[in-house]
């Protein structure tokens, strides 16, 4: 209970107003697509060399919280995930946008990011010492395991057909090897400039995600000059809590999921929503209404994306090893005041870290305050006729790409894998399943060539990845996961046969 | 007929030269760019943005410096792109690190070398240090490498990817002690090295000096030794490695400085390698420098110069074999 001491600190004039600074700045920053996170964190580092180290801290810690809730924004309204982390917020959340419903879906994702990321910075700050030391117990061989776990829902991932889901899956991994290898050394599949530092992750999204819309939309604009505008009713904040309440199984599969998957440095933030999507779907009994504009699938990913910020400080506060990218950047921001971070730190500048700690437990329920005050009028960017919205939507895309690296070659990328999904999903393919695979590629690949040079110098690599506990425990959860989609997809199969035997009798 | 041309051509090339001159003495009229070659948040992007703070003052450019950052295949990705693309008016420059660029271009797939740029000034210098885990059975260099030498390639010693200085002082010593470790590349920087060891992932890991300083700050590593020519300020207890027997010398050391394309006016060049050193030299960067346990090294232009030429030697003799 130390750290409520501290929490006097929050509350003084300028570190209140820090607070609210980084968390409208953060919404704004992580609605625009292309500002990841770790961007705008980094951006911002700046600023605090004229504040004290714990005022910089105040103002990191709120940006970090409320960039990864607002990168929601523009997954439901417009279906661009501003980060990987909302991937699967747009799967549903756009769906019900579409149908109006874009202030609740709002209302929801903000409410779920608030509950989840309470309760991971409460982690945060009572099991510390414990979790610092579980986090360290994931070498290359376990991350590798994770990852396939990963992979085995691919298939079942927002596509009317397992097979076209598994070959938009294997198509993500097969973009994921293009790119120079910084492991092995070598040069994969670099047939122009652009392609020698692989396929970067935020404009691969914006293209698959935005650029069939943006297609679609004009496409439409074609045939009928007819302005097609939803109406967007204002929703009332009360039924979205009461709703919130009712989806307390999403709501809890998301921030148990996303708690954990923070907490392993080197996985991160970007599969805990896809992850806790899948599973909360698993456990539905309204499992066919997944992808089609669920309130609970956005409840599950947003409380996952949130819930995993705490945690991933985790590593970094006490062993001082950087979890995620945005981690990574923290640590800058920490060292920048002379702040090392170690075991002792709650005993070194307790001053500094609680403040921090309690600065984003506060960030969190104002992020969720200002969230449902903005949804009611960023809702209404659904209301745009088609043709405006398709060269908005174009115009943010082209912008959140280059922004990314400066670079024209993420533009191309983006346009490309745009144009390609665009035709893909003609076919029946869908994105989702083609961007786990693109993030979880390089994760299974990577760890799989690490483990096997450890394994090497050791006891070979069947010893190496298929012996220990936490080894064989995983190993079974990806068994599971494999004969499960099976078992399901042959369900299905069998359910919409019988229909047609029965007309035939 | 033949004065007047000749008239015409002396007052071009006067006006050509006063250009030039007026070029520089305007120079910067605008803000500059320093193009990292390393994500936002690493270690050079966030040396690069500390010792570029004061860029602004009147004393130093006065105009500001803002940085790029354009990440990709450990480096290869933003240098390429600044010897390619990139203007050569001073208005872009990039930060450099040696050794991992030059050792790129020996192993060729780059478009670059150390001929295409022209460095300005050094702000840093990060050794490399060779770290065990706590625990580690290991307390000296010579426990190690009698360890090495009698399980050969059973060593395994994390860093943090491929041509990198980590790489480079893993190879020396593999030189110098005849024996064999197995170096395991990481993805992830040197974080992600360190944890290995930390975690015990792996047997030991060269890394980062001023990574280690912290890990050890914390409890978690002990620091065998550091392959630099003399013992570091930051821990004068750790002995070099030539200290502990081995022939290694600073080839591995992670400069960090600021360079400009081949090709840009010379009176840019100078001033910039004028006025830069002093914004490196502030005591605003310094405090803040020493605060992140970021090692500075400030290096004038000849002596950059000088550097990237042996660095090229050893580094041709060390890759041939690869």
């Amino acid at each position: 209970m130390e750290f409520l001491g501290y929490f006097g600190g929050v509350f003084e004039p300028i570190a209140l107003m820090l607070l609210f600074a980084g968390t409208v700045g953060g919404l704004i920053l992580g609605a625009t697509p292309g500002l990841s996170p770790t961007m705008a964190v980094a951006l911002l580092i700046p600023f605090t060399f004229h504040l004290s180290p714990t005022q910089g801290l105040i103002l990191l810690g709120a940006a970090y919280t409320s960039t990864v809730a607002g990168g929601a924004v523009s997954a439901i309204l417009l279906k661009i995930p501003g980060a990987p982390a909302n991937i699967a917020t747009a799967l549903d959340g756009n769906e019900m946008a579409k149908r109006g419903e874009g202030a609740r879906a709002l209302h929801l994702s903000f409410l779920a990011s608030g509950v989840g990321g309470v309760i991971g910075v409460l982690l945060l700050i009572f099991l510390t010492p414990v979790l610092a030391q579980w986090a360290l117990k994931f070498g290359p061989s376990h991350l590798f395991w994770i990852a396939i776990l990963g992979v085995t829902v691919i298939g079942s991932l927002d596509s009317k057909s397992f097979v076209k889901g598994l070959l938009s899956g294997c198509i993500g991994l097969w973009l994921s090897t293009i790119g120079t290898d910084d492991i092995m050394g070598a040069d994969r599949f670099i047939f122009v400039d652009a392609l020698s530092g692989g396929i970067t992750i935020i404009p691969a999204l914006i293209g698959l995600f935005a650029i069939p819309q943006v297609l679609d939309m004009f496409a439409k604009g074609r045939v009928s000059a007819v302005i097609d505008t939803v109406h967007v009713p204002r929703y009332k904040f009360l039924d979205s809590l009461k709703e919130l309440i009712r989806s307390f199984r999403a709501l809890s599969i998301g921030t148990v999921i996303g708690s954990i998957i923070g907490l392993i440095p080197g996985v991160g933030g970007q599969i805990a929503g896809l992850v806790a999507y899948d599973q909360a779907r698993n456990f539905s009994p309204q499992k066919d209404k997944f992808g089609t504009g669920h309130s609970e699938g956005v409840i599950a990913a947003e409380s996952a994306n949130n819930a995993m910020v705490g945690p991933s400080l985790v590593p970094l506060l006490t062993l001082s090893i950087p979890g995620s990218p945005t981690a990574a950047v923290l640590l800058g921001g920490l060292l920048i005041h002379g702040i090392f971070p170690g075991s002792d730190i709650f005993d070194k500048h307790p001053e500094v870290v609680w403040t921090f700690i309690n600065s984003m437990l506060l960030g969190q329920i104002l992020m969720v305050i200002f969230g449902i005050y903005t949804a009611a009028w960023a809702a209404r960017i659904a209301k745009a006729p088609i043709p405006i919205l398709a060269a908005g939507v174009l115009v943010l895309a082209l912008f959140g790409s280059y922004s990314v690296g400066q670079s024209m070659g993420d533009v191309q990328i983006m346009l490309v894998l745009g144009i390609g999904m665009y035709i893909l999903e003609k076919f029946g393919f869908s994105a989702a399943p083609l961007v786990l695979g693109l993030i979880l590629g390089p994760i299974a690949g990577d760890y799989f060539n690490n483990g096997s040079m450890i394994a090497a110098a050791q006891d070979g690599p069947w010893v190496y990845f298929f012996t220990g506990p936490l080894n064989i425990v995983l190993i079974v959860m990806v068994v599971a996961s494999i004969a499960y989609s099976f078992w399901t997809n042959m369900l299905r199969a069998s359910f919409a046969k019988s229909p047609l035997e029965g007309a035939s009798k | 007929m033949k004065t007047l041309f000749k008239t015409a051509l002396l007052s071009a090339a006067a006006i050509s030269v006063s250009a030039t001159l007026a070029f520089a003495a305007d120079f910067p009229d605008r803000p500059i760019g320093v193009a990292v070659s390393y994500g936002a948040g690493g270690a050079t992007d966030f040396q690069a943005r500390i010792v570029t703070m004061v860029a602004g003052n009147e004393d130093i450019l006065g105009q500001p410096i803002y940085i790029l950052n354009k990440p990709g295949a450990g480096g290869r990705k933003g240098w390429n792109w600044f010897a390619t693309e990139a203007e050569a008016d001073g208005y872009t420059m990039s930060a450099y690190n040696i050794p991992h660029f030059i050792a790129q271009s020996i192993k060729g797939g780059v478009k670059y070398s150390a001929a295409s740029f022209e460095p300005v000034a050094n702000w840093g210098a990060d050794p490399a240090v060779v770290v065990v885990g706590k625990d580690s059975k290991f307390n000296t260099m010579q426990d190690l490498i009698d360890y090495a030498k009698a399980n050969p390639g059973k060593t395994t010693t994390s860093g943090a990817g491929l041509f990198v200085g980590h790489h480079i002082a893993a190879l020396q010593i593999e030189k110098a002690c005849a024996c064999k470790l197995a170096y395991i590349p990481t993805k992830g920087g040197g974080a992600a090295a360190m944890k290995a060891v930390i975690a015990g992932e792996v047997l030991a890991g060269v890394n980062n000096l001023s990574d280690a300083f912290r890990a050890r700050e914390a409890g978690n590593v002990k620091i065998l030794g550091v392959a630099d020519l003399e013992r570091n300020e930051f821990m004068k207890d750790v002995p070099t490695l030539k200290e502990a027997g081995l022939d290694v010398d600073n080839s591995s050391v992670n400069f960090r400085g600021l360079m400009v394309k081949k090709g840009t006016p010379q009176a840019v060049i100078d001033k910039l390698a004028a006025q830069v050193p002093l914004m490196f030299a502030h005591a605003r960067v310094a405090k803040r420098m020493k605060a992140g346990g970021s090692p500075m090294k400030i290096m004038s232009r000849d002596e950059v110069k000088a550097m990237w030429a042996a660095r090229e030697a050893t580094l041709k003799d060390l890759l041939a074999g690869l």
